[in-house]
């Protein structure tokens, strides 16, 4: 299945999903696109006005370019999600993702969705994240 | 009869609006109201709905919002209003409108505001949702009946259909002047053409800017709000009273998308902020080009739009953009493409972002016959939109239909 993940960039989150056999929808391979494009000269991440306006899809004009920009990226991988996992509190370093109401509109856009849906806090001991790996087993083998 | 507005805002008493809201629904019969919330429920709102703003007063506005959703709280509208250029603001405002049209069938409508609230604005706004409530049965009139004159007073034009037994039998429009005198011209031109008297017609029914003004002197039986006046107009002119349909009507000074429903309104947005996003801005680019205002869609037609450097949200921007781009050896053509499409692609940006665009498109109002105009909007939404014949009467025609409701026994 199509596994989406909050933070969308998170390196952990995203082996997880694959080890257990599942496909990760992936930020890195999305910008990967965007900057291999030769055609686009927008360093660093590439985003052209037409990836803002496609942002434009999933929040108003009003909401800041910034927050349009990164839902132009992330709005169609929640569409094509069929499951999510979703971490709350992590730290900076889980996840880069910068942008606070972008992230309370993406967790919003998944559990719209009604796909099957994990949320789970980051851990704060080897004990939390033993139980945390250990919730995201069950959930990821559970899929189907 | 007080229709009860359920007000879902933030920041209305902050930014010193609230007594301009209260005073606009008192104004068309209408009374703010504020659904009932416990504290307790406010986190069990917020957690069901699924998005946590951090600001306390959003998630007010979201357990109100479950509140009528469950029906714990009635009400017969939502004005749904938070700060202009508030993002947590405008993504809640958003889905907030969204959930309360997925669980009720109250109309709605949406609001972003300054500290310099426009009261004229928010009048249209609020005596559309009253009448949306108040004159559903009105509203719900499919045939014109007897004889009976609308009056549409612009901001840019002014126009007067007579109809007669659901047929169109005099037309008249001409460029608004002093708002009293030129309805009056428009309507005794619409009458010559007709071949009647004004002291034969069963009713008249005036919409626009200047309805209360014409709208009296004539002893008018319908004195209505454009938004709903424009989209009954729309729908009887493009024959799609039955089912769904988007009306923009891109207007001189203001722009409307409004859906339907069976030909009532059930939300719509009406934007006004920029002239860069209206028929004022393609009036001065054709002023700027030295072209007839009629020749830009076919001039437009033959342009490519992208070509030119041409997005401004400002009229005057836009302007500039267009000197340059002429400067710069660009052609008439392609400024005229760029011109239409800047005007679709913000009213895309602006408005429609507000409402879910149902299909058909039904487009209207003067600018509907800009066809790089069409094109345009065409482009934006993924469909080709509908234009009615004498789609520029929608306001004039919309009135005459409606007035014919008032006539008993007919």
């Amino acid at each position: 299945m199509k596994v989406f993940m909050i933070p969308p960039n998170s390196l952990i989150l995203y082996d997880l999903v694959e080890r257990f056999g599942h496909q990760p929808l992936s930020l890195m391979g999305e910008l990967r696109e965007h900057v291999v494009k030769p055609e686009i000269e927008s360093p660093p991440l590439n985003l052209s006005q037409e990836d803002i306006m496609n942002g434009l899809k999933y929040a108003g004009i009003e909401v800041p370019s910034g927050v349009r920009g990164r839902l132009g990226i992330w709005g169609p991988m929640v569409d094509e999600a069929e499951a999510a996992i979703i971490m709350h509190d992590m730290p900076y370093t889980f996840g880069c993702v910068g942008c606070h109401r972008t992230n309370l509109m993406l967790i919003y856009m998944v559990r719209r969705k009604k796909i099957p849906i994990l949320e789970v806090h980051y851990p704060k001991t080897d004990e939390e994240a033993k139980v945390m790996v250990t919730k995201i087993k069950a959930f990821l083998e559970g899929l189907k | 009869m007080t229709i009860k507005i359920a007000q879902l805002s933030c920041g209305t008493e902050y930014s010193g609006i609230q007594s301009e809201i209260d005073h606009a629904a008192d104004t068309v019969g209408g009374k703010m109201v504020y659904p009932d919330v416990a504290f307790d429920d406010i986190k069990r709102s917020v957690d069901e709905f699924g998005f946590n703003p951090a600001s306390p007063q959003l998630q007010l506005m979201i357990a109100r919002a479950k509140s009528l959703a469950d029906g714990h709280y009635d009400a017969d509208a939502v004005f749904i209003a938070t700060c202009f250029r508030c993002a947590e603001g405008a993504l809640v405002r958003n889905e907030v409108r969204r959930y309360i049209q997925e669980h009720t069938k109250l109309p709605v409508v949406t609001y972003s505001f300054t500290e310099r609230l426009k009261a004229a604005q928010l009048l249209t706004r609020m005596e559309a949702l009253v009448t949306i409530v108040e004159k559903k049965e009105l509203l719900a009139r499919e045939r014109q009946v007897g004889l009976t004159a609308g009056i549409d007073s612009g901001s840019s034009t002014t126009k007067a259909m007579i109809l007669r037994d659901n047929e169109i039998i005099g037309k008249y429009w001409t460029p608004t002047g002093p708002v009293l005198e030129t309805g009056l011209e428009v309507l005794e031109k619409a009458l010559a053409e007709a071949g009647v008297k004004q002291s034969e017609l069963d009713g008249i029914g005036v919409t626009g800017y200047g309805r209360f003004l014409i709208g009296k002197k004539l002893g008018a039986k319908l004195i209505q709000e454009e938004l709903t006046v424009n989209s009954k107009g729309a729908v009887w002119l493009a024959d799609r009273q039955k089912g769904e349909a988007t009306i923009i009507d891109i207007g001189g000074m203001d722009n409307k998308a409004i859906t339907v429903r069976d030909g009532i309104p059930d939300n719509f947005t009406m934007g006004g902020i920029c002239a860069g996003a209206s028929g004022r801005f393609l009036e001065m680019v054709t002023k700027r080009l030295k072209v007839p205002i009629e020749d830009l869609g076919a001039l437009a037609d033959k342009g490519d739009w992208k070509k030119v450097n041409m997005n401004s949200y400002c009229s005057v921007f836009g302007i500039q953009d267009l000197v340059t781009s002429l400067a710069a050896g660009n052609t008439i053509e392609d400024v005229a493409a760029a011109a239409c499409h800047s005007v679709a692609e913000q009213v895309y940006m602006q408005q429609l972002q507000e409402i879910d665009v149902r299909q058909p498109v039904i487009q209207v109002g003067g600018t509907s016959l800009i066809s790089g105009l069409v094109k345009a909007v065409g482009d934006m939404v993924g469909s080709k939109p509908i234009i009615p014949k004498h789609s520029q009467y929608i306001g004039s025609a919309g009135a005459a239909l409606l007035a014919s409701g008032f006539l008993e026994g007919i």
